[in-house]
């Protein structure tokens, strides 16, 4: 170990208030950047549950749609033309749309967003089951809700009932972790029943989900579905999740939002750091220039300072990466968990490392100018 | 031809500007050679601090030349000064300027560790230096745990580790009683003699003339003249 490194943690530690100071300084900066990047993780996983979680080989949908969420209707027409395809093993229809759901317990009503599933190709079925089975939805009025909104909902289990559109559902299975990134819950219901809450026609689709023939190859079945269906797009699950992301994290301004948090985080940080490393560096200024004074190069001292930043950085991004997964865990079971991946970890500590030895530059060009002269008159 | 390990040619130096403006140093030529104690005489505000920096390497003449082992520094950049600090010239301050986070043997470690030493070899040679200047005992005290004169036994090991051709001391007993005082001379005269490096010290302490092999009269900037002792205590004492 170098001298450098030596001299660059006594100096660090030697005036501990300011060492705290930074401390804080670049764990709330470290913390502040790793929720907002987690939540726009988070937010981004959540705009996209439900093509994560169909089994679906191309999804079919209106021309220029936006999102899972979006409503723009197909019509049975481009169903039928879609079975004729090279390729095409199954269609799956997908219906969606907004409901007031009314509370049995007092009449209080809560928008629902309903999810039509086909039970029988089970591309698109709610998962995570606690209580009840998917069987149990092909029952008359069963729905499926998340054990998350009970309380939203007014229900308390497989039994409880409430009317959709004026019409009664009855809970007939219940999820686990099925949430929405709005307030509004989601409620499976089978197709025909979906269809029924929400008050679309039998010749009305929103998507369709596409399985393929085994063999068959993905690119050119979707390339000729493009060019047998010109009117709708045809994605794959990647796409369609690309879409819905850049939808909802940028055309919506919910993701510039939380990159600006990020980034006064970043700012606010870089000051922090660069402040208590000028002022040390001040403070040691004679040191610096003795260094200088006995033959010591730039580099050297360049060195000394950096080590400063370096450590500063590792030790205030365990601190803040500690913190980091106790929000995580606080937040797992929240409407908008934080998400913290592997990747976000090592871009986080290649940040803060940029953020410190960035910070030091203003106390480089302090040393830069010191006269080692100036030892000779103390 | 030997050449000389420190050299001074026509040098001046201009400090301040404007009306403020001292002419610091005017026309110096001198010429240290290896083995010797040089000692700098003269009133205060004389220049012999802005001699010794001039010879330094740390300030640039405003005119005449400088060469150490025949190096110009005219010209040089900051870091080819510092090169040439590193290289040929080992200081020693009034005020020590040790540095108080590390131990009395990483403090003259560190002067070769800038020199890019190995850390193993810096180690062995820092102890071998500090039980020579008769430190071996504290090598791994703090400089808040020296004694004035411990510490400047410090700074003397962290100038000669590196085995310089130049000892260049500014005061060195200046914060000192003179018990300490003579101890820290006789280190630098055997540091002088005994390795052949040109040792220039600069004192305006007349007790301490015993040691040298020279002494320099500066006054207003001018070398007036300059005694060579016949029979120094130091060499009675050697």
């Amino acid at each position: 170990m170098s001298l450098a490194l030596t001299l660059a943690s006594r100096n660090l530690f030697q005036d501990r208030l300011r060492f705290i100071a930074t401390l804080i300084g670049i764990v709330f900066s470290v913390v502040l950047v790793m929720v907002q990047m987690g939540l726009y993780l988070g937010f981004g996983h959540m705009v996209t549950t439900m093509i994560d979680h169909a089994a679906a080989d191309l999804w079919v949908v209106s021309k220029g749609a936006t999102s899972f969420e979006d409503l723009t209707l197909l019509d049975i027409k481009t169903r039928d033309r879609l079975p004729g395809i090279n390729g095409v093993n199954k269609v799956i229809p997908v219906v969606i749309g907004f409901a007031d759901w009314r509370r049995q317990t007092d009449s209080r009503v809560k928008p629902v967003f309903v999810v039509g599933t086909d039970l029988d190709a089970g591309a698109l079925v709610p998962w995570n089951l606690v209580d009840g089975s998917l069987d149990a939805l092909r029952a008359t009025n069963a729905v499926a809700v998340d054990r998350t909104y009970f309380n939203d909902l007014g229900v308390s289990g497989i039994g409880s009932t409430a009317e959709i559109r004026s019409q009664r559902a009855r809970v007939a299975a219940v999820t686990d972790g099925i949430r929405s990134f709005t307030t509004t819950p989601y409620v499976f219901a089978e197709l025909s029943r979906a269809r029924a809450y929400i008050g679309l026609p039998p010749t009305k689709f929103n998507h369709f989900i596409i399985r393929l023939r085994p063999g068959a190859s993905l690119s050119n079945v979707q390339h000729d579905i493009q060019s047998n269906v010109p009117d709708v797009d045809v994605l794959t699950p990647a796409q369609f999740r690309d879409r819905s992301r850049s939808f909802w994290l940028f055309g919506t301004g919910a993701g510039a939002a939380l990159f600006a948090g990020a980034l006064l985080g970043v700012i606010v940080g870089t000051v922090i750091v660069a402040q208590t490393l000028y002022s040390s560096t001040k403070d040691h200024i004679y040191e610096f220039a003795t260094l200088r004074a006995i033959g010591c190069s730039n580099r050297y001292i360049y060195r000394v300072i950096i080590w400063q930043a370096l450590l500063n950085a590792v030790i205030g991004f365990a601190l803040a990466t500690a913190i980091g997964f106790v929000v995580v865990q606080l937040t797992a079971k929240s409407a908008l968990p934080i998400v913290i991946t592997p990747g976000l970890v090592a871009g986080l500590f290649a940040l803060t490392v940029v953020m410190c030895i960035g910070s030091a530059v203003t106390a480089i060009i302090r040393v830069v100018r010191i006269d080692p002269v100036m030892v000779m008159s103390r | 031809m030997i050449i000389p390990v420190i050299e001074a040619r026509n040098v001046s130096k201009v400090l301040g500007t404007g009306a403020g403006q001292v002419r610091a140093l005017k026309n110096i030529d001198l010429s240290i050679s290896g083995g010797k104690l040089t000692m700098l005489m003269g009133p205060s505000g004389s220049g012999k601090t802005t001699l010794l920096s001039i010879l330094g390497c740390m300030l640039a003449p405003t005119e005449g030349s400088v060469f150490i082992c025949g190096h110009a520094t005219q010209g040089a950049g900051p870091e080819r000064l510092a090169e040439i600090r590193r290289q040929h010239i080992g200081f020693v301050f009034q005020s020590f300027h040790l540095f108080p986070t590390l131990t009395a043997e990483e403090n003259v470690q560190l002067a070769l560790d800038v020199r890019g030493e190995q850390r193993r070899r810096a180690k062995a040679k820092s102890r071998e230096v500090l039980e020579r200047v008769g430190l071996a005992q504290k090598t791994a005290a703090f400089p808040r745990d020296l004694s004035g004169g411990e510490q400047q036994r410090v700074a003397i090991a962290r100038a000669i580790v590196a085995e310089p051709s130049a000892i260049l001391a500014d005061e060195p007993t200046a914060a000192l009683d003179s018990t300490n005082g003579q101890a820290i001379m006789t280190i630098l005269a055997r540091a002088g003699r005994q390795h052949g490096r040109a040792v220039l010290v600069v004192t305006h302490d007349t007790r301490l003339l015993e040691f040298a092999d020279r002494i320099l009269y500066i006054e207003d900037g001018v070398l007036t003249h300059e005694e060579r002792p016949t029979a120094n205590v130091y060499r009675i004492r050697a």
